[in-house]
């Protein structure tokens, strides 16, 4: 494995020394990302050890802007050579490439009063998730294969189940002084075993549990077992014909309506008119039981970070509130073109500009249990997976391939595939007509259950 | 040719052939059954223009290697960032702890794949012709905005990398080859009262800058995102329902992508979790249906003068005349099902371990005119653009979304539909497959596959083709 104490490097003072040189070699303004990162994973399959991956790499990306009259050209440039040489070429060769690019009036860092991080432990890092020698990973993974797999019968074989442990470093760096660096642990354990139905065809589902520190992972067993429930009750799964009936989404998909929420509320889309919430701040967007909230800030969360792409603090914006769209996310560049602040929601890959990305994302838990909405529907879909890729933010056309279990009278009465869901999402998100108390953080991104209404169902 | 790939390597970072065998020697040293090494050095370089501004410049390069070791169905993974020896031993010594067992010698000496040479290999460290580069992008942007005046945001970029590869294997496997790669990409929304719509197009291939200089440059994708774009400002609801279905020529092709290509991957099959295992031989299309997937096509996104594992690339026919008849495999499966390798062994990068994975996939042309499969659809749907698809392998069922589509009334194309999603079974939806028109195209060269969290380029292709059912996801 590479590491900075290995190699004899402090990361964070050469982003620092990197910031310095390209000032030098002629930028206005400079930002040094430095990744660095570890992976373990293994994968059995029907009991016997498939794969067994252990390594890491790291990389570099420098980002330079050269002020003209009226605005900054803006460039970039990555690499994994950490040499001498390595940097010389990463500094002169972003330099050199800022001389092609255009004016752009909007571009430019963040004022210095914005940058910032947030202080105390956020809990993001877990020496512990490495702490299970190879051969008790190994163990994990077969553990949860095997609970899954001695359910039942049908379940005749498995696409196999894996422990995965990875940690990351993330150093930036700019030329207006910040300076930070944060390290963050994950351990994963998954399984997806596979099914055969009275009519030979096979189903496969999963389930996982994932966690900062290994300790906080749920017990392989469980996991298992979940990855079975979910796997068997789509055995003979049959279609539908197409009608219009109420849909439930189960949270493991309904977490896929709140992202489209943050992605219609990104600045960049909104400044293009890109968007169907473009103008549409303070205005209601929603059912007035809908309120969607973006926090970079909770304590372990999947999508926390002390600060964000461009070294502002993360903190917690209210994008929908009680149905009234009360903010836009954004990042400096595209606060600046609508004339707003950032929300500290700039993201960003080791070369290329930054882009909008959200931290811990949801819905908020309504008060109902998931039961109880199922009960309320006499006919309609209890949607459990959705393919494809779904919405159209422009124009809000959304049309998904689904699967899952019909509801008939208030029960789940058998499982469905080969069919779609479609609407428009500015319709849907009126139309959600309950929301259950069920929120569980399964990643950064995280929904309850709940009930749309008005959604065009196609089958046979 | 072959000597200069070698060399970049050998030059560059100091490989020797001494080393290679040693590090291979190392991966065995616990007794695995093989071991291969994948150098990978990637420079890529991206140019963006968005309000008539070009707001991206970026490159980056970076460079690393993986070890792998097979023991029977067991593989054990190691790269590293950093090609000195010590690092390099290590990683094979990482690699290596899959086997338990006396240590193996790999085979001594190389020899080297006998590979064509499907595309043009640049001998600079970058080609860096940016004054061209932008060129495109500036061109592209001022042809969509001259193209309507509802057009009111245009985004266009260029993105190419090169990428130089080098495998050796303790089977006496040796292969190097530089990969060109480079892609347009036009984004455009349109306008016209209270309606927004988008639309987008590009292409490329593994091919050089004066490619763009041709038929399929910047104006060619600035129109036809434009185009589109426009076109769906007047689109109407979708309708809902099974319908017969009409494909055009090229991109729809992604349907063999997802209905039947995944599923005849051979890893997939030799673990019996696709709905294709145990197919080969019985009839999975109509007989109207012959489907390849071929690496040696020249120029094309798809294509690969060696896989990832060193193999050399083939033409493999996976459906002839509806009866299936094989599947695409890398070195792995090959061994463990006793079929041989179909040069289909593919991986992201050197971090990740190799699999089956397809080139470019598409359906042979057959005689059908195409105006008599549109006139024989009492109502129905015609598709000729999609957004991208997926499948879930196991139970067959696969979706891909149209991004272009029209109502087919009484055998005339009439209204523009909005986005809606197809939904099939992968071994039955073929079989629906009653007209193959005679109009076989590829591509523009768009397309990036995923699987298992890899992305590796893509092409696809198909005639017109008529389904006689399939499920259509719109709204009425």
């Amino acid at each position: 494995m590479t590491s900075a104490t290995e190699a004899g490097l402090d990361l964070q003072q050469l982003a620092g020394d990197i910031v310095e040189k390209a000032l030098g070699a002629g930028a206005s303004d400079a930002e040094v990302t430095i990744r660095e990162g570890d992976e373990f994973s293994v994968s059995v399959r029907l009991g016997e050890v498939e794969t067994l991956k252990e390594s890491g790499a790291r990389g570099v990306g420098l980002r330079v802007l050269v002020e003209a009259e009226n605005g900054y050209r803006v460039a970039s440039t990555s690499s994994s050579d950490f040499t001498a040489e390595g940097i010389e070429h990463l500094v002169k060769g972003a330099v050199a490439l800022a001389q092609v690019t255009s004016v752009d009036p909007f571009a430019g860092l963040a004022e210095r009063e914005e940058f910032g991080q947030l202080e105390g432990d956020l809990q993001l890092s877990f020496d512990d998730v490495y702490s299970l020698p190879t051969e008790e990973r190994i163990a994990w993974a077969k553990r949860a294969e095997a609970a899954a797999l001695a359910v039942d019968t049908r379940l005749v074989n498995s696409d196999g189940a894996s422990f995965d442990a990875a940690t990351g470093r993330r150093i930036f760096a700019n030329s207006r002084g910040f300076s930070g660096e944060y390290s963050s642990s994950y351990c994963s354990i998954s399984v997806s075993p596979i099914a055969q139905g009275a009519n030979g065809e096979m189903q496969r589902d999963y389930w996982w549990s994932q966690a900062r520190a290994f300790r906080d992972l749920e017990q392989p067993e469980p996991v298992g077992q979940e990855a079975a429930r979910r796997t068997l009750r789509m055995l003979d799964a049959r279609r539908v014909l197409t009608q219009q009936a109420p849909v439930i989404f189960a949270p493991e998909v309904a977490r896929g309506l709140v992202g489209a929420v943050f992605d219609a509320a990104a600045g960049d889309a909104i400044y293009r008119s890109a968007s169907i919430f473009t103008g549409k701040l303070g205005e209601a967007v929603a059912a007035e039981s809908v309120t969607v909230v973006d926090d970079g800030t909770i304590p372990a969360g999947f999508g926390t970070s002390p600060f964000d792409a461009e070294g502002l603090p993360s903190r917690r914006t209210v994008i929908v509130e009680r149905g009234v769209l009360r903010n836009y996310v954004l990042n400096t560049y595209a606060g600046r073109k609508l004339g707003m602040k950032s929300t500290g929601n700039a993201g960003r890959g080791l070369a290329g500009n930054p882009f909008l990305d959200s931290g811990n994302l949801f819905l908020e838990a309504g008060s109902v249990p998931p039961d109880e909405i199922l009960r309320g529907v006499e006919r309609g879909l209890y949607v459990t997976r959705l393919m494809g890729q779904g919405v159209n933010l422009v124009t809000g056309d959304y049309s998904r391939g689904a699967s899952g279990l019909w509801i008939e009278n208030g029960e789940l009465a058998y499982p469905v595939q080969e069919i779609t869901i479609a609407g428009n999402l500015k319709e849907m998100l009126h139309n959600i007509t309950a929301i259950g108390n069920d929120l569980v953080f399964r990643g950064a991104t995280a929904c309850p259950t709940i009930r749309v209404d008005g959604m065009t169902i196609a089958g046979a | 040719m072959e000597l200069d790939h070698k060399r970049y390597f050998f030059e560059k970072f100091g490989i020797t052939e001494r080393l290679l065998e040693r590090c291979l020697g190392e991966a065995l040293s616990a007794g695995g059954d093989y071991a291969d090494l994948y150098f990978e050095s990637v420079a890529a370089t991206s140019l963006g223009i968005d309000e008539s501004i070009i707001k991206t410049a970026s490159q980056g390069v970076s460079a690393g290697c993986g070890v792998r070791v097979v023991s029977g169905e067991r593989t054990g993974y190691a790269y590293t960032d950093d090609l000195a020896a010590d690092k390099l031993l290590r990683a094979a010594r990482t690699a290596a702890l899959i086997a338990s067992g006396p240590a193996k010698q790999p085979v001594q000496g190389f020899t080297e794949t006998d590979a064509p040479n499907l595309y043009p290999a640049p001998g600079a460290e970058l080609d860096t012709d940016l004054a061209s580069k932008l060129d495109l992008v500036n061109r592209a942007d001022r042809a969509a905005r001259q193209y309507d005046p509802r057009v009111t945001q245009v985004r266009a970029s260029y993105a190419d990398e090169l990428r130089r590869i080098l495998v050796a294997a303790s089977d006496g496997t040796f292969a190097s080859d530089t990969q060109p790669l480079a892609r347009m990409n036009v984004f455009v929304l349109a306008k016209e009262g209270e309606r927004t719509a988008k639309g987008s197009s590009g292409g490329g291939g593994r091919v050089e800058l004066d490619y763009f200089k041709g038929p399929k440059g910047p104006e060619h994708f600035a129109e036809e995102a434009a185009r589109t774009a426009i076109l769906q400002l007047g689109a109407v609801a979708a309708p809902a329902g099974e319908m017969e279905v009409v494909l055009g020529p090229g991109w729809p092709g992604v349907l063999l992508h997802e209905a039947v290509g995944h599923g005849l991957e051979a890893d997939f099959n030799r673990k019996k979790t696709s709905a294709f295992a145990g197919l080969v031989g019985r009839q999975v299309a109509s007989s109207k249906v012959t489907v390849v997937d071929n690496g040696r096509m020249p120029s094309r996104r798809g294509s690969l003068n060696v896989d990832d594992e060193g193999s050399a690339t083939q033409e493999t026919v996976l459906i002839e005349n509806g009866i299936l008849k094989g599947y695409m495999s890398d070195k792995l499966s090959a061994r463990l099902m006793g079929i041989a390798s179909t040069g289909n062994g593919r991986r992201e990068s050197y971090q990740q371990i190799p699999m089956p994975r397809m080139t470019n996939t598409y359906m042979l042309a057959g005689e059908d005119d195409p105006h008599d499969i549109i006139r024989s659809v009492k109502r129905g749907l015609y598709a000729v653009n999609f957004g991208g698809g997926s499948v879930d392998i196991t139970n067959g069922k696969f979706v891909f979304s149209a991004s272009e589509a029209y109502l087919i009334e009484d055998g005339k194309v009439t209204a523009p539909v909005r986005d809606a999603t197809l939904i099939g079974n992968g071994p039955e939806a073929l079989k629906h497959v009653s007209m193959v028109g005679n109009d076989l195209a590829l591509d523009e060269g768009i397309g990036t596959c995923g699987k298992d969290g890899q992305s590796v380029p893509v092409g696809v292709g198909m005639p017109h083709v008529k389904l006689d059912r399939m499920t259509v996801g719109g709204t009425r």
